[in-house]
Order: structure tokens, then C-alpha cells, then sequence
């Protein structure tokens, strides 16, 4: 290998993110970025999400994934920040050391001031659902079907059942039907959508596609290719229920049952890991527990909208800001949030109290009429939540300062009035 | 009430339920609903329209599809004629995003636009 290069900030891919990332600590005078991104193009999963209802936030105008996405890669372009593309990043250790290669590059070694990780998510696939059946071929990730049909310009099939009513299904449902498929359903386990009610409308109610909550497919047929799929409803332990199974023709079952932070490299690093968030744990500044590792965007939780992976990605640079600074936010003290039993997941984790945070809070089922608390310093009446959701509570410097000094746990709790 | 329609409101995520019908040439809505979901409704049920979004076959390029979209919404009942009538359209590069790709698709007055640069 090549002798080692120094890096003030590496950032692991190119997604809202990275690039938002990369494009802010540009601005804050950090000098030498490079973005490491393993495909031959910027941008992350945006190029294949051609619908629209991105940068509502950023940019005050609904635009689809190619066009946010056109909108970074220039402002990134014009704060001179350095892509590195087909390049991907086989190794980073907790002393920010990091390798990678590329065809054009060959093996490289980087030794980094501070890395910020944004590396997004993958989809669930069927290995981890466990469906029975047969393993024919027609079943497909959302997210795939999404790339073949609005990447590579190819039909996956025609007649099609989509199983989970996340966000991804549910616009595969509406971008399936207007090039001429037939989709017979969408399931989704839950009794309750998995995704936004703007997509159930746009997406499902538009095309008079039905949704059947409380339902999943219990087994696969085919033989070479699907061949249709049957149907059963469950219970509350979402076992499914004798006598109500029924078979659907379809050449095409498309998965859309969540997305998982991708982080293994941050594994390789020692980053510890929330279980009930997949990505890192994280403080106000999304360090993580190796100091100068930062965490944001989609890898350190799934969230609902772009925007606020590309803000996530602007608090990182931030982070690494400070640490370059020599100045870390939250070692000297820190508070852990931690939720009651209505709470899914929190993040940040923990903050330090000593500077204004945005708390990212999901409920574990949907509730109503309900009053959020957050230890003694917040309280607030909310109508309702879903864990489709995400609750975004701001603590500015005056709730903070009512902290009582010697506090080293907050508790988050939503309970129903 | 035969024009009885039941509607949800998207404006925001909360998904509020209606029932809207036309009375004496008046729209009267049932249900709680903020003034910017009134507006909503009252035009979905007149006339509801979609923004679509799509792509175009691009020849002569390593890439093959460009995404495209309506500048604005078009009325919801002409959304399959627009995309009988892209699907005909093939691209070559250079083209620069926001370029008009089709000029006032179906009579709609609304232009499709690129989405995204193609070098």
C-alpha cells in the first residue's frame, strides 16, 4: 500500500446525508473532505426515488429525488469538496484510520482527523422475514424493483402483491400501476400503516388498490417464477389464523418490511450499536462512543423525510467541527435519555444539557390525546403519534438550564390523558 | 346525497377524514379540518390533481432512463394518457435539468420537465 494520506474529515458515502455533511464542514473552514462513495454516481438512493416531496424543509419546494439530490451534488461541486466515486471502503478502525480501493485508486490508506458515517440503510429481505414457499424468482426488495424500473428501465413483472405498507412498497404500488402492472394488494402484519397517510392516498386509494392490515403472505408458489402467493390474516401476535388464508395469482411479490441502518463498518470501529435503533449512539453533536466518529442520516436511524437526513448530516459536521477544534461536546458530562415503555427509540441517546438539541422520538404503537414528558424540564399535549412518526422535540438553552446539575438520567415517557 | 364522496386530508401527516358533498352549488364539509385542509378538500373533490412524476427513454447513453416530472399538478383523470404519451418520447444527451421535455402535455397548460442533469 501507498503511504498514508491525512485527512481532516472522511465521510462514508454520498447520500442527503454525506453530502449535506460534506457541504457544511466546507463552509466551517474544515480544509481537507473527502466523500467516499462506492457507486459510479453521487447522491445515494435519491437518483431512484423519482417522485416527488423532497426538500419541502431545505429548499421550500417539492421536488423529487433526482432534483434534491442535482441541488447538493452543485453545492457540494461549488465548495470544491472532493467525491471519490467507485470507491468503496473496506475498513476503519477506532484510531480513524481508514482503507479503501478503488479500480482507479487501488488500495488506499487514510488517516483521519475525524470520519463522519453515512452510509444509509438496507432493506429487509426475505431471509429475514422467514416466509414459506418455494424460492422462485419474481420476488423482489421494494427498493430493487424501484432501481429496475426507474434506474435500468425494466418491468419486474406484471401481476404484483406487496407485502408490508412501508413508504417504499406503497410508492412501488402507485409507480408499478402507472407503467401498466396490475397490483392486487398490498398487506401489511400490523393493524395499522407502516407508512405516511400521504402515500395510502396517493399511492393505494388513487389506484384502487386494496390494503389489507392485519395480514400477511404465509407461502410462496412457483416453481422458476411466482406464481401467486397466500394470503392469511393474523392475530395480535401476528400468528396467522386458521381458515382465513386465500391464494392470489401474481408473478411478483415485492418486499417492503423495513430498512436497517447499515454499520458495519462502524462495527469494525468499535461504535457501539442502539438495538432499538440499529444505528450508534450518539450525543447532541452525533458523536459516537469512539471520539471523532460521528453518526447521521439514515444509517444512525431510519427516518421519515430527506430533510432531516441532510440535517443530521449538517449537526455531524458540526461535530467533527469541534473535534478538529479540539473542543468535544459532552465528555465531561452526560445525561441519558431513556424512554418508559411507550417509547420505541430516542436520538440523541444522551446529551451533555449544556447546549440546545433536537430529541428524535418514536412511540412504540399509536396513541392519542397524549402528554409527552421529558424528565421535570419538559412537558407537551400532543393529539397523537404513530410509530410511522417521528416526534421532533426541540430543548433550547433555556428548558436545558433548569437541569438540575447533578441529573445523569432524563426519563421520556408519552402517556395517554 | 348521491355525490357524497369521503376524503382524507393530506396536507399534513395527521390524515384527517371528511365527508364533502355539493349542496345548492355550495361544497359542505363534515368533519374537524384546518383552514389549509378545507382548501384541500374543496379541491379534491372538485377537481383533484397529481403532480406526476415518471421517466423517459434515453438513447445514445450508458444511461437509460431520465426522470422527469409535471411542473405542476395535472388533473388526476388525464394521469394514464400523460403516460401513454411519454412513454413515446426518447431523449438524447446533453440535457439540462429543468428543461422542458414535453410543452403543455394534453392541453393541461403544464409542462414535464427533466429532473435531473444528463451529460
Amino acid at each position: 500500500m501507498a503511504t498514508t494520506r491525512h485527512l481532516d474529515l472522511a465521510i462514508i458515502g454520498s447520500g442527503p446525508a454525506g453530502l449535506a455533511a460534506a457541504v457544511k464542514a466546507r463552509q466551517s473552514g474544515i480544509k481537507d473532505v473527502v466523500v467516499f462513495e462506492r457507486d459510479e454516481r453521487p447522491g445515494g438512493i435519491l437518483p431512484q426515488c423519482i417522485h416527488n416531496g423532497f426538500g419541502l424543509q431545505k429548499f421550500k419546494a417539492e421536488l423529487t429525488g433526482p432534483e434534491y439530490a442535482n441541488r447538493y451534488i452543485k453545492m457540494a461541486q461549488a465548495h470544491s469538496v472532493d467525491i471519490e466515486l467507485d470507491t468503496m471502503v473496506l475498513e476503519i478502525d477506532k484510531n480513524r484510520t481508514l482503507t479503501a480501493v478503488s479500480e482507479h485508486g487501488g488500495l488506499r490508506a487514510y488517516q483521519c482527523r475525524s470520519i463522519i458515517l453515512a452510509m444509509g440503510c438496507r432493506e429487509r429481505p426475505r431471509g429475514a422475514i422467514g416466509i414459506g414457499g418455494t424460492r422462485p424468482a419474481g420476488v423482489f426488495t421494494a427498493g430493487q424493483a424501484q432501481r429496475l424500473v426507474n434506474i435500468e428501465g425494466y418491468m419486474p413483472g406484471e401481476a404484483v402483491v406487496i407485502l408490508g405498507s412501508g413508504d417504499v412498497g406503497m410508492i412501488m404500488a402507485r409507480r408499478l400501476s402507472l407503467e401498466g402492472a396490475e397490483v392486487k394488494a398490498v398487506t401489511e402484519i400490523q393493524p395499522f400503516t407502516s407508512g405516511l397517510i400521504r402515500n395510502e392516498v396517493q399511492c393505494l386509494h388513487d389506484f384502487d388498490i386494496p390494503l389489507l392490515l392485519s395480514h400477511t403472505v404465509v407461502e410462496i408458489y412457483g416453481d422458476k417464477r411466482v406464481e401467486g402467493v397466500t394470503l392469511a390474516e393474523v392475530d395480535a401476535g401476528w400468528q396467522p389464523l386458521e381458515g382465513t388464508e386465500h391464494f392470489i395469482a401474481c408473478d411478483t411479490l415485492l418486499l417492503s418490511v423495513g430498512l436497517i441502518p447499515e454499520n458495519e463498518l462502524s462495527k469494525m470501529a468499535g461504535v457501539s450499536l442502539d438495538p432499538r435503533t440499529g444505528g450508534a449512539y450518539v450525543n447532541e453533536l452525533l458523536e459516537t462512543n469512539v471520539p471523532g466518529i460521528f453518526s447521521c442520516g439514515n444509517v444512525l436511524h431510519v427516518n421519515d423525510y430527506v430533510d432531516e437526513v441532510s440535517n443530521e448530516g449538517e449537526i455531524a459536521a458540526r461535530g467533527a467541527k469541534n473535534h478538529i477544534k479540539g473542543s468535544p461536546v459532552g465528555k465531561k458530562k452526560e445525561i441519558a435519555l431513556v424512554g418508559n415503555k411507550t417509547i420505541g427509540q430516542i436520538v440523541p441517546q444522551a446529551i451533555s444539557g449544556q447546549q440546545p438539541v433536537t430529541l428524535c422520538i418514536r412511540v412504540k404503537r399509536p396513541m392519542e390525546k397524549l402528554t409527552l414528558r421529558i424528565g421535570a424540564i419538559f412537558e407537551k399535549k400532543i393529539a397523537y403519534a404513530r410509530p410511522s412518526e417521528m416526534i421532533q422535540i426541540r430543548l433550547s438553552k433555556k428548558i436545558l438550564s433548569e437541569l438540575e446539575p447533578s441529573t445523569a438520567r432524563l426519563k421520556v415517557s408519552c402517556e395517554e390523558r | 346525497m348521491s355525490n357524497l364522496q369521503e376524503l382524507i386530508c393530506i396536507t399534513c401527516p395527521k390524515g384527517c377524514v371528511t365527508k364533502v358533498w355539493k349542496e345548492k352549488g355550495n361544497i359542505k364539509i363534515e368533519g374537524k379540518i384546518c383552514k389549509k385542509g378545507k382548501e384541500y378538500i374543496k379541491q379534491e373533490y372538485i377537481e383533484p390533481k397529481r403532480v406526476l412524476t415518471s421517466t423517459v427513454v434515453v438513447e445514445r447513453s450508458s444511461i437509460k432512463r431520465l426522470p422527469i416530472r409535471t411542473r405542476e399538478a395535472i388533473p388526476k383523470k388525464k394521469v394514464f394518457m400523460a403516460m401513454n404519451h411519454l412513454s413515446e418520447i426518447r431523449i438524447k444527451p446533453p440535457v439540462k435539468i429543468g428543461t422542458v421535455i414535453v410543452s403543455n402535455l394534453l392541453n393541461t397548460g403544464v409542462d414535464v420537465i427533466a429532473c435531473d442533469d444528463l451529460f
